[in-house]
């Protein structure tokens, strides 16, 4: 039977097995939303503005290890939806974001609503697609979906000109699809995987340092079963939180400029280090010059330019993440030897050493609300075990520190394009996918403004999100720089003619509730969570001058770190 | 040091921006860049002459087979390989300075392929030195206007960059 473009395109997301659609109607796009209308099995969330579109998107895949699905108008849709098409780029989300477009006859003619959706997008998306006939439109969704979900995942853009949608086609959604010029490694080079091993088992002072390409690989099992094999110290990045639980005694935490003492100490000192999934991000290594100084470098990554990138490696091997530790699993097993238990002892002697620093403390008998505090209430209350997204900047690094995760797919933040706005619409995602799941978006009174408008499409879907608003009154983390390298000129960062949080939530239908005192911190939050079914934005009113300790200052390396200027160490 | 990519690409609309894109986004530098189809009309072939430490043209190649649109890449400059521009170049030719230009044509191989009273236009093939030799042998005010293909390479011997 024939179908149009419209009915073609709804037919492809379903037998893709997507279950929502993030996005907003418009002009171009006007014959796909009649095909959606017209059928049940995939569902659309109506955002209010293409922005919290794909960060919804992506909040869902993040949390779900599924890819995100997109679909906004052609021109201002889509120049809308780059902010977080960009962001999904850089932390390696699948996310598929389909573009309206202006009919075929009209591309290139500066037509209403027209944009160069495929050239605006292509320095951040893995690849994109013009579908100028409707013949390839079921293939290009195929492909689109193939190239999102597999080797380092991403976005991956098609754009559709409105005529393309309304014209008739046969339909049949091809089982899979192959290009030729696209051949993910899966396994990793065999020979480089046994001189790993080699290399691990000789080391003195073992190090293990994972990022977001172990939660991607699903190889959260894989990487806990090595480690604790080993014994040896394991440091999470920023994305890679919850890929080794945080509770154990193994783990050091998280590394880079606001990473633990102990966990940029041992990095620093090191002989051997195990990298795994992990990119050397500029935050992460600081100054090359100073980076691991002592070790030789094992790095396991599924993208072949991560490797050798910024930081040259002794030992690279390119493949999956879950597969290559598997074989190293199995190599450990085979082999004889163990590692050198008596260094180790020693080793283990030097960090707990570094630990006892206890670089996260901060004033418990304030008078004023730390903000760390508010954070180490919420994973006490929440046990630990909610689904935690975050803005950007001083909140998401405390959210980091404070909130200890021992599950992957939980952390949810914008690391590499550092996108403010980011929380609340990937809430959203979040709170869909895991319905009955706590859902806390950690945020801040700046962040939390470039994206408010989504407590309505909250509100519509009844979306039972913890808005967890640290309220300053500063762009916090931009105050922490201005402080430390500006002489304390605080140009533009104070937030002036805030809203009532409080009566903002409340005309937006939800429960607001403004908490000054720490007293009442973990009251406020037992009260918050105990209303399963509403959405709570809960504005703590916070110390001004906290700031984020520990800290590298950029350039420096990881044994140059600070802690707070009352605990200096010497 | 210079490196000579040469590149199988799909040939698709696009997929030259992506590769432009590519070195304008990471700060790579281009030397030139010649692309045509191939027997294969749905492959293109790229030569990318480009400059940067072994670090640099390390990602360069690896970036760029990251590319969906590239199919297969090699660097020309890591084995033996020819290499080959050619140039159109219209000279000013009237008078005493007709001879001397024709026989300079003839010494370097080229060949005039058009002629008017005043004026000689020369095709030349060479490598990128011997055009740089042959404009600076004409000297600059005999030129009217050059245009340069950029180099295609190819590696010398069985080897060949083919699916």
């Amino acid at each position: 039977m024939e179908l149009t473009g419209a009915e073609i395109l709804v037919r492809c997301l379903k037998d893709e097995g997507v279950e929502y659609v993030f996005g907003y109607p418009g002009g171009a796009v006007l014959y796909i939303y009649d095909a959606l209308y017209q059928q049940d099995d995939v569902k659309h969330i109506l955002v209010r503005h293409e922005q919290g579109a794909t960060h919804a998107a992506d909040g869902y895949a993040r949390s779900t290890g599924k890819p995100g699905v997109v679909l906004v108008t052609s021109g201002p849709g889509a120049t809308n939806a780059i902010t977080g098409i960009a962001t999904a780029y850089m932390d390696s989300i699948p996310m598929v974001i389909v573009t309206g477009q202006v009919h075929t006859w009209a591309i290139g003619s500066d037509a209403f609503q027209e944009v160069d959706s495929v050239g605006i997008t292509r320095p951040c998306v893995k690849h994109n697609f013009l579908v100028k006939d409707i013949k390839d439109l079921a293939t290009t969704i195929k492909k689109a979906f193939y190239l999102a979900t597999t080797g380092r995942p991403g976005p991956v853009v098609v754009d559709v000109p409105k005529d393309v949608t309304m014209h008739r086609a046969e339909y049949s959604y091809p089982e899979e699809v192959s290009i030729r010029s696209y051949h993910p490694v899966v396994k990793g080079h065999p020979g480089q995987i046994k001189k790993a091993v080699d290399l691990m088992l000789s080391a003195k002072r073992p190090m293990i340092y994972t990022g977001g390409g172990v939660i991607w690989s699903g190889a959260s099992s894989s990487l806990t079963e090595m480690t604790r094999m080993l014994g040896y110290p394991i440091t999470n990045t920023l994305m890679g939180l919850g890929a080794y639980p945080a509770t154990d005694k193994q783990s050091l935490g998280m590394l880079g400029m606001h990473g633990t003492y102990e966990a940029n100490m041992a990095m620093h000192h090191c002989d051997v280090l195990i990298a795994i999934g992990a990119r050397f991000d500029d935050r992460v290594v600081g100054k090359v010059e100073y980076f691991c100084p002592e070790a030789e470098i094992v790095h396991v990554d599924i993208d072949p330019s991560s490797i050798s990138k910024s930081v040259k490696v002794d030992v690279p091997i390119v493949g999956d993440v879950d597969h290559v530790v598997k074989e190293m699993i199995r190599l450990l097993k085979e082999d004889k030897r163990t590692p050198d238990q008596a260094a180790l002892a020693q080793w283990w002697d030097q960090i707990n050493e570094w630990r006892a620093v206890n670089c996260l403390k901060y004033d418990r008998n304030s008078s004023l609300i730390k903000p760390q505090f508010v954070l180490e209430t919420l994973y006490n209350v929440t046990q630990g075990d909610a689904f935690v997204t975050s803005d950007v900047g001083q909140h998401q690094m405390w959210a980091a520190q404070f909130y200890k995760f021992d599950k992957p797919n939980r952390w949810i933040n914008s690391g590499g394009l550092g996108t403010m706005g980011f929380g609340l619409p990937a809430a959203m995602g979040v709170q869909l996918a895991h319905p009955d799941a706590t859902v806390a978006c950690v945020t801040g009174e700046a962040s939390i403004q470039m994206c408010i408008q989504e407590l309505s499409t909250c509100r519509q879907y009844g979306l039972p999100i913890k808005v967890i608003n640290l309220n300053n009154r500063y762009m916090g983390m931009v105050r922490q720089w201005q402080e430390f390298f500006y002489e304390g000129r605080y140009a533009m960062s104070y937030m002036e003619a805030l809203p009532d949080f409080v009566k903002l939530a409340e005309s937006y239908g939800h429960i607001g509730m403004k908490i000054e005192k720490p007293s009442d911190v973990e009251p406020a939050l037992r009260e918050a969570m105990k209303l399963k079914d509403r959405l709570v934005f809960m504005d703590f009113i916070t110390d001004q001058t906290e700031n984020v300790y520990p800290m590298i200052a950029q350039g420096k390396g990881h044994h140059e770190m600070h802690l707070s200027p009352e605990r200096e160490l010497a | 040091m210079r490196h000579i990519i040469s590149i199988l690409i799909e040939n698709e609309s696009g997929a030259l921006s992506r590769v432009a894109g590519l070195f304008s986004a990471r700060g790579y530098n281009i030397e030139s860049l010649t692309v045509a189809p191939t027997e294969d009309p749905s492959l293109s072939r790229m030569t990318l002459v480009t400059r940067g430490s072994d670090e640099i043209v390390e990602q360069i190649t690896k970036q760029l087979n990251k590319l969906v649109d590239v199919v297969k890449l090699i660097d020309l400059t890591e084995g033996p390989h020819i290499e080959r521009e050619m140039m159109l170049i219209k000279l000013r030719a009237a008078g005493d300075a007709r001879e001397e230009l024709k026989r300079l044509v003839d010494i370097f191989r080229g060949h005039i392929i058009d002629v008017t009273i005043g004026t000689y236009t020369v095709e030349l093939t060479g490598t990128g030195e011997k055009l740089d030799a042959f404009i600076q042998a004409v000297g600059s005010t005999a030129i009217l206007e050059t245009v340069r293909s950029g180099v295609s390479g190819i590696a010398r011997g069985e080897k060949s960059l083919h699916l």
